[in-house]
């Protein structure tokens, strides 16, 4: 299975004619994911990778027969109205991988996905994988390279991941992988304050996803979504085990979290916090990133391979 | 988050319609004493610093006559918080207040809208009252739902006849929250005056750091919370940054009080938010202490690795420098060895260095690093993604104990000797490309092509030559930077990017 991508989905990419979108592309599809149109305004007519590029997201769901996924990749400011396009479109799940959208573009285009029944995975997120499957963003690089560094899912002890570091989506990948496990699916939900798809949303998924056995997740201070997922484990809608790793705890407190805004939100945000939040819902939290493969091996009852 | 005084909060507000109280914002006693005189003597005098608990730390003062104003002003004048000496003070008529209200807006993550905080006591004590105070949704496109806010008015002991104007007032700070793109909006106390009438008596913004560039009115320097007044070293790399959006580049000094009782005072240099935290960790756990943070992340370009690295090495006093991100970078991380390696060849650095290049091509990228930097007087090391963080920093401090008496304070730029005489050189994006034709020849031409991808060709005598159009050309930066420390790798140093950076290697321009 593997949740939100796999190589039976129909995936378009926004912005295809540029730098990152052109590149993506030829990555996506070496791993393969299933890209069957983009489009850039103005450049309707030309060809990336042999794809056919429109002008508008609509023209490309039209020529595909409907699509279900859109990855866009457009400068930050233009990011709103492109997702807006494809939502609108009809598209039910978009992916913002773009660095600096501005929160209330982010807020304008939750807005928007919440009428038209759409998700959407982001901003500034690195993207989703599902080993053997199909990615979509940049998580991984090269086909190769992320074909070498994570395993497929393994009978009785595969994890999904979800982190909000980008780089630490893959070395958790990487290491899990190394420790003998198998992955469903990766899964970077972004590093914004507003995002789309949250720990909560994805921890869902995975729940339902038959070929995970257990969840991993990298999470940092700041925010509710560790604290939410805690509340998913403690009323029993997340019922696999759930290993996480929270980062910033040397991090300065005191200068996020010094408003009386942010104060009052109680424990929420803290690093001791969500420690304490996750650890009394029967999550396993480990102090030390390294130990996180260990962790989750003794999740699952297997034991770590050596590598 | 770009954080804002509370005068220019007030600015924003009335430019909305809220009332505030009449009044501006002081640089001098003298200053002080006038406005105080066109109040008509009694007024309150506010330190304009990002601090909480203002009151309580002898940030307010009340004047009766314009003379006390005078005497608050300069004390207030001479106050410092935390590294931010006080450098305005604001000064407003007196209030005669009746209620008190604490309205705060927030961006809540779980709702994904902005959340409007309301309480009707007030601020004061506001952390104990958590669990009573009202949380309400607000749409993004409407604002506040005004029934909603109605409501919780009319369980106040506020009276009636306020209300209206409170409504009006909240629904405006939203507003004015929503018009400039705030990523929080606290206005604690709004105020019920005694006649009845309300106003904002105190304003704590913060504008989003990624809106700040559509919002050039506001006149934000650094889009970005620190915990000093920038220095002269973040405003160059903020421009940096700036000026160049393939890939993140975040750079920001650190506290180092007692670094001296440290093992020494190092560059630090990360890639991605959350490896950066734990690698930062890692080399402070051997004893050292961190002059900075960098992060280089997001696929960047060489041309970006390789500011990064120079800003880092201009800070004063660094006896090491140490590099880690998060290990496993989906970026091809020969760039980031190229930005690298040019920085660290072109200071002919002599600290020892520990990047870990984890990640897509990590054996190319530390074989570029290591093989480039080899006859430099510093050790220059590269690690991979099965080199774990605390590996690293143990490596880095056994270089580190087998080094003496260096610091970045002796490091200088060297540029070729041929550089700015009779060789070629044609315009890129933020400086130049040299080429020394003279020491060129057919054989190195056709490496050179393909150590620049193409960017550079055979003219058809022999000699490189420009293979594209002026524009692809100016923005091949990294290309002209991979070639560079190629053609050094193969003991034929004939190309030089100059890349000065204005305010370490040039005059800034005025801004």
């Amino acid at each position: 299975m593997a949740i939100i991508i796999d190589e039976t989905k129909k995936v378009i990419v926004q912005g295809i004619t540029g730098r990152e979108g052109r590149a993506r592309t030829r990555l996506m599809r070496e791993f393969g994911t299933r890209v069957v149109g983009g489009c850039t305004p103005g450049k309707g007519g030309q060809e990336v990778e042999g794809i056919a590029v429109h002008d508008t997201v609509a023209e490309v769901v039209a020529a595909a027969g409907g699509v279900d996924v859109s990855v866009v990749f457009v400068p930050a400011r233009l990011v709103k109205g492109a997702a807006i396009e494809a939502i609108e479109a009809g598209v039910k799940l978009v992916m913002l991988v773009p660095d600096r959208v501005p929160l209330w573009d982010a807020m304008r285009i939750a807005q928007c996905a919440a009428a038209n029944d759409a998700e959407f995975i982001g901003p500034n997120t690195l993207g989703v994988i599902s080993p053997g499957r199909a990615v979509i963003g940049m998580i991984g690089g090269r086909a190769d390279s992320a074909k070498q560094w994570f395993n497929e899912p393994i009978r009785g002890k595969t994890v999904g991941v979800m982190s909000r570091s980008g780089g630490m989506s893959s070395s958790c990948g990487y290491y899990l992988s190394r420790a003998g496990l198998g992955i469903s699916t990766i899964c970077h939900v972004g590093g914004d304050p507003v995002l789309g798809l949250t720990f909560p949303e994805v921890a869902l998924k995975f729940e339902d996803d038959p070929e995970t056995d257990a969840i991993v997740l990298f999470g940092e201070i700041g925010g509710s979504m560790e604290e939410r997922l805690a509340d998913l484990c403690q009323t029993g809608r997340v019922t696999k085990p759930v290993v996480a790793y929270i980062g910033g705890k040397a991090a300065k407190e005191g200068t996020r979290f010094s408003h009386a805004g942010a104060i009052i939100e109680g424990d929420r945000g803290t690093h001791v916090g969500k420690v304490k939040a996750l650890t009394a819902a029967g999550a396993t939290v480990v102090d030390g990133f390294g130990d996180l493969p260990e962790a989750a091996c003794a999740a699952l009852g297997v034991a770590v391979e050596a590598s | 988050m770009a954080r804002l005084h509370e005068y220019e909060g007030k600015g924003m507000l009335k430019a909305q319609g809220v009332h505030v109280p009449a009044g501006r914002a002081v640089a001098s006693a003298d200053e002080a004493e006038q406005v105080a005189s066109e109040l008509g003597g009694h007024v309150v005098l506010k330190v304009q610093a990002w601090i909480t608990g203002r009151k309580d730390k002898g940030g307010v003062r009340f004047a009766k006559t314009p003379e006390e104003a005078r005497k608050c002003a300069e004390d207030l004048l001479g106050m410092q918080f935390g590294n931010f000496p006080v450098e305005e003070v604001l000064v407003e008529q007196c209030l005669e207040i009746a209620h008190e209200l604490f309205v705060s807006l927030t961006i809540d993550d779980a709702a994904r809208t902005p959340m409007l905080l309301l309480d009707c006591a007030g601020g004061t004590g506001i952390e104990e009252r958590a669990d009573t105070v009202a949380r309400l949704a607000v749409s993004v496109s409407d604002g506040i739902d005004r029934d909603d806010v109605a409501a919780v008015l009319s369980r106040s002991d506020i009276p009636q006849e306020s209300h209206q104007a409170l409504l009006d007032a909240i629904d405006a700070i939203v507003e004015t929250a929503n018009v400039n793109e705030a990523r929080s909006f606290e206005v604690n106390p709004l105020v019920v005056l005694r006649d009845g009438s309300v106003c904002a008596a105190d304003c704590r913004v913060t504008i989003d750091d990624y809106a700040v560039f559509r919002h050039p009115e506001l006149g934000i320097e650094i889009a970005r919370e620190l915990d000093h007044p920038a220095t002269d070293l973040e405003r160059i790399a903020y421009q940096l940054e700036q000026d160049d959006h393939r890939g993140t580049f975040y750079f920001a000094k650190l506290p180092t009080d007692g670094w001296e009782s440290s093992k020494g005072l190092i560059g630090f240099h990360g890639a991605g938010g959350g490896g950066s935290m734990m690698s930062m960790d890692a080399v402070t756990n051997e004893g050292y202490t961190l002059a900075n943070f960098c992060d280089t992340s997001g696929n960047p370009s060489a041309a970006k690795v390789y500011r990064a690295a120079r800003v880092i090495l201009a800070q004063q006093g660094l006896t090491g420098y140490f590099g880690s991100g998060s290990g496993v970078a989906s970026q091809e991380q020969f760039h980031s060895a190229y930005g690298l390696a040019k920085a660290f060849n072109e200071l002919e650095i002599s600290l020892p260095v520990v990047v870990r290049l984890g990640g897509n091509a990590e054996d190319r990228a530390v074989e570029i690093l290591e093989d480039a930097c080899e006859g430099l007087p510093g050790s220059v090391e590269g690690y991979r993604k099965d080199d774990t963080p605390a590996f690293c920093a143990a490596r880095f401090t056994t270089l580190m104990d087998g080094t003496s008496g260096v610091s970045s304070d002796q490091l200088t730029r060297n540029v070729p000797d041929w550089v700015g005489g009779d060789a070629e050189a044609f315009p890129i994006e933020g400086g130049h490309v040299w080429i020394d034709l003279a020491h060129c020849d057919a054989a190195l031409t056709a490496q050179m092509a393909e150590w620049s991808s193409g960017v550079l060709k055979d003219d058809g005598t022999g000699l490189p030559a420009i293979a594209c159009d002026e524009q692809t050309a100016a923005k091949s930066d990294s290309e002209f930077i991979a070639c560079e420390i190629e053609c050094l790798r193969a003991g034929r140093p004939v190309l030089f990017v100059d890349l000065p950076i204005a305010g370490i290697d040039c005059p800034q321009e005025a801004s």
